[in-house]
């Protein structure tokens, strides 16, 4: 953003630029920036809070005003992501012979059915669909039972792809399940990663990618860095 | 709990200390009134139209967005930010709404009719951005007639 915010005011526009890493509009010195200390993914703050957006916006229009630069204004609130996993049942065991996360998806999918219906979009579709879940979530299960990762069959060839469709197909199913109004920050990623089992596999298939010699960016991305 | 106190505070201390493109000196543009401006909001969380090209690990280019699409995906490859925040309100990555009404209520004088999206995951040396893709989109946003961009990160 601190690039083109340089690239975008030296062809003649004036630009705002959000920040959620002060550190870098520090160095990078875009004309303006509002730092916003919010959750990563969520520059304006807080979902369904038109108010709270509208203060975001405000401040950094008020930027506009300024006769010369670089400035950096700080948003006053810190915002920071919700201290517990979201409340989300998952679903319960129904078919023993399929392991634990493949069972599991497949108990979701009328959860994500109905999110499509909702948004009439989704962010599964990079390596897979979500008829490709189970399957996937199988593959994953045989590289942590052992089996080669070259050998495997991973589906949509890339990890990160694939993992951020499984993540996705949970979460947007979750957000069909869950009582809370309006997830706070990481809510759902902490849900998925910690209470459902396709995250935990997810998990666990990163450290057999490491533990097998895969090259660091073929197990790396598919979780955020500070889960291990 | 997660594995760590805030995966967001690892991610903005490593990120922090990242090496980052320089710029010798910081090109200013005065702009109109702000309740005259054409506004575009310009996103690195890499929203693509759902009948549109996603966006590839290392993609340097940029998609337009119609200002009345919002079928949009969100097609960021990094894990390590809240990825379903822009599926329950898109308004929070990508503020629309927020800038029809400011628009409405005479704050701001007009929203683009097309807005932009690149992926925030860049090679290092940002320079397609820096010599190519970038300058291709301001010229599209001046064509356009914009006269501020509000430029927001995932």
């Amino acid at each position: 953003m601190c690039t083109l915010a340089h690239v975008f005011e030296a062809a003649g526009l004036a630009t705002v630029t959000i920040t959620s890493i002060r550190a870098v509009g520090e160095r990078m010195r875009p004309p303006r920036v509002l730092h916003c200390e919010f959750p990563l993914g969520r520059p304006l703050g807080k979902t369904n809070d038109p108010e709270f957006q509208h203060d975001v916006l405000r401040r950094a229009f008020s930027l506009l005003e300024r006769e010369s630069g670089p400035v950096l204004e700080e948003h006053p609130e810190e915002i920071v992501g919700a201290e517990e996993p979201l409340s989300c049942t998952v679903p319960p065991r129904f078919d023993p012979d399929l392991a634990p996360a493949v069972d599991e998806a497949h108990g979701l999918r009328k959860a994500y059915e109905r999110a499509l219906a909702r948004r009439g979009v989704s962010e599964v579709g990079n390596a897979i669909d979500a008829d490709g879940v189970p399957d996937a979530l199988d593959v994953l299960q045989n590289i942590v039972n052992g089996t080669p990762w070259k050998e495997a069959g991973i589906p949509g060839g890339h990890t990160t792809a694939l993992a951020n469709d499984i993540r996705a197909y949970y979460e947007e199913a979750a957000l069909e399940l869950t009582d809370a109004a309006n997830p706070g920050g990481h809510q759902t990623e902490d849900w998925f990663f910690e209470r459902t089992e396709a995250g935990k596999l997810i998990l666990a298939v990163r450290k057999a990618l490491a533990a097998q010699g895969a090259p660091q960016p073929v197990w790396f991305y598919m979780a955020p860095m500070h889960r291990s | 709990m997660t594995d760590q106190p805030s995966g967001d505070a690892l991610i903005r201390q490593q990120i922090g200390n990242l090496p980052v493109p320089e710029f010798a000196e910081t090109a200013w543009t005065v702009p109109p009134p702000l309740a005259e401006a054409r506004v575009a909001v310009v996103t690195s969380a890499a929203l693509y139209p759902c009948d549109g090209e996603p966006f590839t690990v290392t993609d340097t280019s940029y998609r337009a967005l119609d200002h009345d699409q919002r079928q949009l995906v969100m097609g960021h490859w990094s894990p390590n930010f809240d990825r379903s925040a822009f599926g329950i309100d898109y308004n929070v990555v990508y503020p629309l709404a927020r800038l029809d009404e400011l628009a409405e209520q005479g704050v701001i004088g007009s929203v683009a009719s097309k807005h932009y999206a690149f992926a925030g995951n860049q090679p290092d040396d940002v320079a397609t951005i820096r010599y190519d893709s970038g300058p291709a989109c301001a010229a599209e946003l001046k064509a356009d007639g914009v006269d501020v961009v509000f430029l927001t990160p995932v």
